[in-house]
Order: structure tokens, then sequence, then C-alpha cells
């Protein structure tokens, strides 16, 4: 039964996995070099708090962010659970990972829901 | 293998293959098995973006103070150097993500294989168009 469920879910895990890659590939490059480096080193001038907000209460921007939050961390439980399996070779804690992976995977999505549904 | 209740006295044939025991550390032996798991491990930095995000709109939501005492967190050095580090790793994903999309998608035109690059090149214009889209939503004031 156990097999059945996961055998089933496989499919749901692997396309979030390729579209939390795309989402990853296109949009993480460019936010992180800006609010990472460029904006903290004084390279380009900080958007102001109030602007930031006016960004924030778009309703497509809220969506847009919690596609940015939620995929990418599908895509690295993906990747992390596998590196784990074949690259250190612990199979018998396979359960454990599996769990932790996209449990934290799930538990960031809520907290970016969470965040974006109440920030006003 | 063993069936309950109504197992078979006999034992079924089962030829076990010899395996060489792979070491722990294979990935350290050759140049390719390295880049793979590199390319793996960059989906952490990817995650480590999304907890900064997620710290960043927690900021946003306590209001002003709490989100330039952020900016001053992001300021520190220690965290620059991570971040230029995860720039770095997202940066890999993103080519070797592209760079997988032809092999992934086979696409034949008239029964020939249309060059890889017909199909990854797209991509990477499409991924600076993007990135200079975000960018101006974020800039123009």
């Amino acid at each position: 039964m156990a097999k059945e469920t996961q055998l089933r879910l496989e499919p749901l895990l692997w396309m979030l996995f390729s579209a939390g890659g795309v989402v990853t590939a296109f949009l993480i490059p460019v936010h992180l070099f800006l609010f990472g480096l460029a904006f903290p080193l004084g390279w380009i001038k900080a958007p102001e708090y109030a602007s930031l907000m006016v960004l924030v209460a778009h309703p497509l921007v809220r969506i847009y962010l919690f596609v940015l939050c939620s995929l990418p961390l599908f895509h690295w439980a993906h990747r992390f659970r596998y590196t784990l399996y074949d690259g250190l070779q612990i199979k018998h804690l396979n359960e454990v990972i599996n769990f932790c992976c996209y449990g934290g995977a799930v538990m960031g999505t809520v907290v970016a829901g969470y965040l974006l549904w109440n920030i006003h | 293998m063993k069936s309950s209740g109504t197992a078979p006295s006999y034992t079924p044939y089962h030829p076990k293959w010899y395996r060489r025991r792979v070491s722990t550390y294979w990935w350290l032996q050759r140049g390719e098995y390295l880049k793979f798991v590199l390319r793996e491990m960059s989906s952490i930095f990817g995650a480590y973006f999304v907890v900064i995000t997620l710290v960043q709109l927690y900021a946003l939501s306590r209001g002003p103070q709490a989100y330039a005492d952020f900016e001053n967190w992001l300021k520190n050095p220690l965290v620059i150097a991570l971040n230029a580090i995860s720039f770095f790793f997202v940066v890999f994903h993103t080519i070797t993500w592209f760079n997988l999309a032809p092999r992934a998608m086979a696409v034949r035109l008239g029964g020939k294989r249309v060059p890889d690059l017909l199909i990854s090149g797209p991509n990477f214009v499409a991924w600076i168009v993007v990135s200079a889209v975000i960018a101006w939503f974020l800039l123009r004031g």
C-alpha cells in the first residue's frame, strides 16, 4: 500500500522538481544578484521600503513571490534526496530523508503563503 | 525474499550478481562525477535564497525599522560572501539546466535532429530578457 502511494506521488514530485528547476534557472539569479550583492554593496541604489511595499501589495506580485519561494524548495528536495541516496549511499535512512526534504519544502511553502497573505 | 502463508516449500532460484563495492567518495574520482554532484548541490543555494527571501518578507511585514535592520544584516561580509557563492552556484544551475533541455527534448525536423544550440539558445535569450524585466520592476522607483 505504501509502495503504491509512493508510485502515484512520484510523477507529481518529479513535475514539481522540474518546474522548480525552471523557476530557479530563470528567476533566482537576478534576484540574488540584486538583493544579495548589488544593493548591499552599493553598486545599485536599493529600492525604498515604501516602494517595495507598493510592489508586494499587488496580488500578481504576491502570486509571483509565492511561486518563487515554493517551487525551488521542491526542486531542492528532489535533488538533495537523490544526491544523499546515490552520493552517500545511505539508503537505509531513505524514509527519514524523504520526510525531511519534502517536509521542509511543504513547510517553506506554508510559511511563504502565510507571510504573503498577511503582509500589508 | 519470503512470502507468507502459502509459500512454496522449494527455494526459488535467485542468482546473486557480483557487485563491486562503490566507495562513498566515488564522486571525487572523476571531474565529470564531481560536476554532476556540484550541479545537484546547486539546488541547496536555491533553497538558501528562498530562506533569505522569506526572512525579507517577514522583515517587510514588521515595518520600516525591521526592514532597515534586515538590509544592514545583508551588508555583513560573511553574508555577502555566502551570497556570492550562492550566486555562482545558481548561475551554474541555470547554465546546466538550459544545456540539459536539448537532451530532455530531442526535436526532429525533416528527419534530422535540431542542433542542441537551437534549443538551449532561446532559453538563454529568454533568461536575459526575464532578468531585465524583473530588474526594471524593482528599479523603476
